[in-house]
């Protein structure tokens, strides 16, 4: 027998939470914060017991404002940094994901979302944080966030969340809900060589005052603690050097702007959507798990002869603008499919409104999957 | 002419002229406790990382100090310090805060990182206040007195830090006013060197929003107060409570050695797992 391989290499038929475990430990992390909550608890779970062994550290913390700070100190150790929670304790760690931005701090965090508001129903999965992680903290800024909808993709796109973190220094968002979560199915792990891994670039020496730490659009590397680096790191509005200044305007504007500049200039190498719309008079637009009935009722259309596509947004942040104005200028209508009361609908529909009909199909009851046969009812009444 | 420079200037950022405290603050004595608390142990500064909050006394290392420096959110220090140093066990990782930061909204994580004993050194600074945002109630502030957030008289007890922490499970728990300055230093170095959580609660005085209310006045006469009533914990057990009304207790709460968190996650791993990764 040979030496133990540190990732799970193989075909396996897995919960879509340990799946995320597994992209944990693929990607490198090196540390990972949580406190126990429904239904994310199995990530953190069984982070616990395979993360010392892969060489990495673990706190459970006594709240979650603890857990996304401990690893935002991580971070700044060089370590690659997690943690793991569902909407409430996404509420909690609104003020110190600012932070992670304002800092420009590589974070993952995976919200496998539930049913709110409030404690609302823990196992119940509904796609309810989806615009909360992107405009929950105050003031303005920009996170990325990826929405799987498979345990394949709990994989897939956990390793992708910490390659994304670390290459632009920034908070990325796995946004799992509890049913993707909690589903059960075939997850194939690939040879560790064949995983593409990103690592943050870091700086090599030089005094703060003449180094660029911060507020670079390219991504400044990282002056990370622990080498002789000086490096001051401030929440408060700083300079590129990380000198808080709270009185020049041209240093606030920077401040702001170049932290959002640094993502929404590479958009179109961080944006992903899959589109299946061409020739189609009605797309389904859709994200996370809804998007598994959308392409069941949009193949149940075609076949009864209706000219019905698909387009579905694996990066809800930052919002794929174009990719959803271009699905809207090809067809006579769009029709938004999302697992909550339509959070991203107003946003999708400021880029589809222009070119054509929009309208809005949440679940039939609140906490369930989208039945196909709903969809499918729904697209024939706007057909006819 | 050689200009002369103060010993502990080459602990601080040579790009920083001036400090953020006003004239009186008890924060420059603590400062001077801390950097001389480092320079004695012959500790490079480089093999510290700072971490602190908001309020006034989250300034005394940020941006003074030339080290690595985590400057935070309101009451989160000790939450950032911990992954700081699980990262970086090597290192000492010092938190500098406030009494309203670290014991009200960050009292949380004050208890918890004590209890589970990870080595941290906090330099908790208590000035009975809130001072930065003008002079509110805390959860320091003596019963009865008069702020702008209890016109009327505080009708709260305040918190004895130090005994929460120490009840909370810390390995090394010192108070000291900063009439004490010397004993605050050692009671800093023994902080530092312990292998565990170590708070030292440094007693400070703000007369500009303290001593207004408490109509102590000046620093000077906040820091008479503190020799007047500052008494020491061996003196003070044998006292009543009648007796030691108005009194501060000062001197050693905790001192012991227990399993440190990065030791015992170590040693639990390697027993289960025989260390094979």
């Amino acid at each position: 027998m040979g030496e133990a391989k540190r990732i799970n290499t193989g075909t396996h038929f897995m919960m879509g939470n340990q799946a995320c475990v597994e992209g944990v430990i693929a990607a490198g992390c090196g540390f990972a914060a949580g406190y126990p909550i429904t239904p994310a608890s199995e990530v953190f779970n069984s982070l616990c017991k395979q993360l010392p062994k892969a060489g990495g550290t673990l706190l459970q913390t006594e709240d979650e404002i603890a857990a996304v700070c401990a690893a935002i100190g991580a971070s700044w150790t060089g370590l690659k940094s997690m943690t793991v929670t569902s909407g409430p304790g996404i509420s909690l760690m609104q003020e110190n994901i600012g932070l992670a931005v304002g800092t420009e701090t590589p974070l993952v965090i995976v919200d496998v979302q539930r049913l709110g508001p409030s404690t609302g129903v823990p196992a119940v999965g509904m796609a309810g944080d989806i615009v909360q992680v992107a405009r929950g903290s105050h003031g303005d800024y920009q996170i990325i966030a990826i929405c799987p909808e498979s345990p394949q993709e709990m994989f897939d796109m956990t390793v992708h969340a910490f390659n994304l973190a670390e290459e632009y220094r920034v908070p990325v968002f796995v946004m799992a809900e509890g049913f993707v979560g909690h589903m059960r199915e075939r997850v194939v792990i690939p040879e560790e060589s064949e995983i593409k891994l990103v690592n943050r670039r870091i700086t090599q020496g030089g005094e703060p005052q003449t180094r660029c730490d911060f507020l670079d659009p390219e991504v400044a590397p990282m002056p990370i603690f622990g080498r002789g680096l000086k490096t001051h790191v401030t929440s408060s509005c700083h300079d590129e050097h990380g000198n808080r200044n709270l009185s020049d305007p041209d240093v606030m504007h920077r401040y702001i702007m170049k932290p959002i500049e640094k993502i929404l200039n590479k958009r179109d190498r961080i944006v992903e959507v899959e589109a299946d719309y061409e020739g189609a008079k009605l797309v389904l637009v859709s994200y996370g798990c809804v998007s598994r009935s959308s392409r069941q009722a949009a193949e149940m259309a075609r076949a009864a002869g209706l000219k019905v596509g698909t387009l579905r947004l694996k990066t809800a942040w930052p919002f794929p603008d174009k990719e959803v104005r271009a699905a809207a200028e090809s067809a006579d209508f769009v029709l938004v499919l999302e697992n909550n009361v339509g959070q991203m609908y107003p946003y999708i529909k400021a880029e589809s409104a222009h070119a054509c009909k929009v309208d809005f199909l949440g679940p039939q009851v609140l906490g369930q999957i989208h039945d196909p046969q709903y969809i499918l009812a729904k697209i024939r009444e706007i057909l006819k | 002419m050689s200009e002369i420079t103060h010993p502990l200037r080459k602990y601080m950022r040579p790009e920083v002229k001036k400090t953020t405290f006003c004239p009186g603050c008890g924060a420059g004595i603590i400062t001077q406790a801390l950097l001389r608390a480092i320079d004695e142990l012959g500790i490079n500064i480089d093999d510290c990382v700072f971490v602190s909050g908001i309020g006034c006394s989250a300034w005394i290392p940020s941006p003074l100090i030339n080290a690595d420096m985590l400057h935070t959110t309101h009451g989160r220090p000790i939450a950032y310090a911990s992954g700081v140093k699980l990262g970086l066990p090597n290192k000492h990782v010092i938190v500098v805060s406030g009494d309203g930061d670290l014991s009200a909204i960050g009292g949380n994580h004050l208890i918890h990182a004590a209890r589970r004993n990870i080595n941290l050194t906090v330099i908790l600074v208590n000035n009975g206040i809130y001072g930065m945002t003008g002079g509110q109630t805390a959860p320091t502030t003596p019963f009865g007195l008069t702020t702008i957030t209890s016109p009327y008289g505080n009708a709260e007890h305040e918190f004895d830090i130090s005994k929460l922490v120490t009840a909370a499970g810390a390995s090394y728990v010192a108070r000291w006013t900063t009439y004490h300055p010397r004993q605050m230093t050692k009671s800093i170095k023994k902080g530092i060197e312990k292998k565990g959580f170590a708070m030292i609660e440094a007693i400070a005085q703000c007369p500009v929003q303290y001593g207004r209310v408490s109509k102590q006045g000046s620093a000077v006469n906040m820091l008479k107060n503190y020799k007047q009533n500052g008494i020491r914990i061996e003196k003070a057990a044998k006292m009543d409570a009648a007796e030691l009304k108005g009194k501060i207790v000062e001197g050693e709460f905790a001192d012991f050695d227990k399993p440190e968190l990065l030791a015992a996650s170590a040693a639990a791993l390697q027993a289960r797992t025989g260390g094979n990764k």
